[in-house]
């Protein structure tokens, strides 16, 4: 009878309620947040209205915002976790215990990591390449529509399951990478690391299913005319982040389902016995982990390229040292992985060959800011938000650069390794280049999307406070690295560390007021979206296709796929008084019609993750053959199309404009 | 509303296109596994050595059946280009038996080195052994299923445009799992008594 009970309940068991007040209270506020709007949506009957508008739809503008909306909410979470962190180091020194036990810091500093990377910087990225690349491509939408949902909702299954174990079972202790052998389950036999891997792993599908389309996306439906070199710059950085997430995701896959197998089977890849190689692993995830953060960066890369020819009026200096630029990248990440460990002990020679590498990388990126300087330099240059971001990104990007080129050195980086001096220098990078370059991008693209413009004054007071914050916060870290403070530290005992860890808590403050004026800034603008509406459909006076339909962009986006002759064809149309569409140019349209795979997939995804992680095995064995039915059912079907005819089209387009 | 013909050759030729790259994204997770396992081999935790563990004629055996059943499957897509309908499902068939043989043998192997005590638990060699050839295991199970359900569409559906299409997808696949087999059989087999 009890082996039956254990058949149907797994590992579940009341011991995994969190007990510590603080773990207890977002345990009791997540659930009751959840009721609240569930409540809300019931109460307002928008139940159908959502279901066909939102979770069913295969229009990439929708899946675009539903990824933000995704990774604002946790960014609000990882900034949280921030506070906590650094509340904790201003406090605890010589003895004095900060608010936080060692255990829930732990699980406070993987949770940052966690979430900040996957689901914040993964979201944007997600969100602002489906808002944008099939309309500055001159395309419809995706290549794979219905494929392109069910990342979406593989991405907010990870999500939903990284944040469950907050309310039942404990976050991983392991840091955002999970090193074991820490991670094993001798060390870790709580569900915390299960949570870790399987719901990295299911968002890792689902950013690898992305990178196929985004790939094939951009080979094959670019506007007739628009050859690889007319592309702007944004498809191309797109296009070499997906290869590099198809060249590094399927290494992720590997690596956590084998620790997973460990945890799981018993089996021995990374376990300190029986033959197991712990540092196998970290090299394995640095494998993808250092491509990795060029699949964050170039993106925003991309995006800086056209805020900041646009806010210049002229075109892009250097459009094909960019492109090189963006290449040279992609082959050079993949041979610089070791940098994250020159203290495994590789040998003097391995250890400089990947150090030059890594140093040689700054080549192509310096390449990149001064081609940007160069476009600005003689511009008629406008100083709204965007370009705010941007001169934020220039000072934060390129002193995190340095401090990296500084670490390539071996000989310096076994003095300052897995130091504060490290954490400072990845922020520097990764909100200077990527969370600076992405809200740039939502500030520039933002009336395509919703038809109304953000504020501008608030945008640039949010950068503002985002910048002076994020010196205040960090700077004090590269000296508290130098001083001999390692990351990940809860307590210490040298009180001259305490006034350097109480300017960072500072610093932290300010980076939260900058992001309240950014979601003040989101709800003025909704409240005047009368006042910023955008009635031209090209308010920035735009280079690009996507600024040649109307705002917010129709959900077909052309009524008539363009033609591109030129880099900056919108720009060389309206110089050439060439911006009219003619009648007998419209054609039948055929659409994707939407559809329940993507939500049905996540759910079921998410199902087949909670069961792994608490040892169900009916339920997953349920959700695999779930999982086919519904691949199967969806790739038999071909009727998913339906047609919008030509009249009807020009009819609408009339209404619009 | 009938679906154009351009249109559906247009879906086609993406859908064909993205299948090539989730097969290098295929191949990359593979060249892990591979990796891995070169690395661990040695790590048998003073117990059995691939040489000792693995026997190379029934291996081969097994490489016999899956390079046959690619030739059938390969046979199979000409037969229904040339609208052979009974002569493709018939191939088809054999294909899917051929793989249902491969796949029992590896399963025996698997039960026979379990019951001698040479489980994944046993050393991160095995650990390593069991993950790469069970993942390729697991690729041609899901290919047996797609290939089932091919037939049925075929079936159903006679030889139109769309299942020749459909059907060259799948037979990508087979030769796919063949070719990764190739590799497990020289570097686990052959390798083995290197
Ligand atoms: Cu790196």
């Amino acid at each position: 009878m009890s082996q039956l009970v254990d058949f149907f309940i797994g590992r579940l068991s009341p011991e995994y309620i969190p007990t510590e007040p603080i773990t207890l209270a977002a345990a009791i506020g997540l659930p009751i947040i959840a009721l609240v709007v569930v409540g809300f949506i019931t109460y307002t009957k928008r139940w159908k209205w959502l279901w066909q508008n939102w979770l069913t739809s295969v229009d990439a503008k929708k899946i675009g915002t539903m990824y933000m909306i995704v990774a604002v909410l946790m960014m609000l979470r990882g900034v949280s976790d921030a506070l906590m962190m650094r509340l904790q180091t201003a406090v605890a020194v010589n003895g004095a215990s900060g608010p936080f036990t060692s255990d829930t810091f732990q699980q406070v500093f993987t949770a940052h990591g966690t979430i900040m990377i996957f689901f914040v910087a993964m979201g944007l990225l997600f969100g602002l390449v489906n808002w944008i690349l099939p309309l500055i491509l001159g395309a419809r939408d995706m290549a794979f529509p219905v494929m392109n949902s069910i990342s979406l909702w593989l991405f907010v299954a990870g999500m939903m399951l990284i944040n469950m174990s907050l309310v039942y079972g404990g976050f991983s202790n392991g840091g955002w990478l999970g090193y074991p052998p820490l991670t094993e389950l001798e060390y870790n036999p709580g569900p915390g690391v299960d949570y870790w891997i399987w719901s990295l792993q299911i968002a890792g599908i689902g950013s690898l299913l992305s990178g196929i389309n985004f790939f094939t996306t951009i080979i094959k439906q670019r506007a007739p005319g628009m050859t690889l070199w007319k592309m702007p710059i944004f498809s191309w950085s797109v296009l070499v982040t997906s290869v590099l997430i198809m060249l590094a995701f399927p290494i992720l896959t590997v690596t956590l389902a084998l620790l997973g197998l460990d945890r799981t089977l018993g089996m021995h890849f990374f376990t300190s016995d029986t033959g197991g190689n712990p540092m196998l692993y970290i090299n394995l995830i640095w494998a993808w982990g250092h491509p990795e953060v060029y699949i964050l960066v170039l993106p925003a890369f991309g995006v800086f390229s056209e805020v900041v020819a646009t806010y210049s009026k002229k075109m892009l200096f250097g459009y094909r040292t960019m492109v090189w630029a963006l290449v040279a990248i992609m082959f050079l990440s993949f041979i610089v992985w070791q940098h994250h460990f020159f203290t495994m002990g590789a040998g003097a020679n391995v250890n400089a060959f990947f150090g030059i590498m890594t140093m040689v990388i700054a080549i192509p990126t310096g390449v990149k800011i001064f081609n940007w300087l160069f476009t600005m330099y003689r511009g008629r240059i406008t100083f709204s938000a965007p370009m705010m971001w941007f001169m934020a990104f220039v000072v934060t990007f390129t002193i995190g650069g340095v401090s990296g080129v500084l670490m390539a050195v071996p000989a310096l980086d076994f003095q300052v390794h897995n130091s504060m001096f490290l954490v400072a220098h990845f922020h520097n990078v990764i909100i200077g280049g990527v969370i600076f370059g992405f809200f740039a991008g939502i500030t520039h693209w933002f009336p395509k999307i919703f038809g109304y413009k953000l504020h501008d004054t608030l945008g640039i007071w949010s950068a503002v406070l985002w910048q002076v914050g994020f010196i205040v916060a960090f700077i004090p870290l590269y000296i508290l690295g130098l001083m001999g403070a390692v990351r990940r530290l809860d307590s210490y005992s040298d009180p001259t560390w305490q006034p350097l860890f109480i300017t960072s808590a500072v610093g932290v403050l300010i980076i939260c007021t900058g992001i309240a004026v950014l979601l003040l800034q989101l709800g003025y603008s909704f409240l005047k979206r009368k006042e910023l509406k955008d009635t031209t459909g090209d308010p920035w006076d735009g280079r690009t296709l996507e600024w040649s339909v109307p705002s917010p962009a129709p959900h077909y986006n052309f009524a008539v796929i363009p033609t591109a002759n030129h880099r900056d064809e919108w720009w060389y149309r309206k110089q050439h008084k060439l911006t009219k569409t003619p009648k007998s140019t419209f054609k039948d349209v055929w659409l994707p019609r939407s559809s329940g795979t993507g939500i049905i997939v996540g759910v079921l995804a998410g199902l087949a993750g909670f069961s792994i992680i608490w040892h169900l095995w009916w339920l997953l064995a349920i959700c695999f053959i779930s999982v086919i039915i519904t691949v199967i059912r969806r790739t038999l079907n071909d009727d998913s199309e339906f047609q919008v005819s030509a009249t009807e089209l020009f009819h609408e387009v009339g209404k619009g404009r | 509303m009938k679906h154009s013909v351009a249109r559906s050759l247009e879906k086609y030729d993406k859908a064909e296109f993205g299948f090539w790259l989730y097969l290098l994204t295929d191949i990359i997770l593979f060249a892990s596994l591979f990796a891995t396992y070169m690395i661990l081999r040695g790590n048998t935790a003073s117990g059995e050595s691939a040489a000792a563990l693995f026997d190379p004629k029934y291996a081969l055996l097994e490489t016999v059946l899956l390079l046959t059943s690619s030739f059938t499957c390969g046979i199979a897509g000409l037969a229904l280009r040339f609208k052979h309908k009974r002569m493709a499902l018939g191939l088809l068939v054999t294909t899917l038996l051929l793989g249902l043989a491969f796949i029992s043998l590896e399963l025996n192997e698997f039960a026979t080195l379990i019951n001698e005590g040479q489980s994944w638990r046993t050393s991160a060699f095995l650990s390593g052994f069991f993950t790469l050839v069970g993942t390729h295991g697991l690729h041609i199970i899901i290919g047996l299923i797609w290939g089932a359900v091919m037939l049925a569409y075929i079936i159903k559906t006679g030889v139109t445009s769309d299942s020749l299409r459909k059907f060259t997808l799948f037979s990508l696949f087979w030769h796919f799992l063949d070719l990764v087999w190739i590799f497990i059989f020289t570097i686990v087999y052959l390798g083995a008594s290197l």
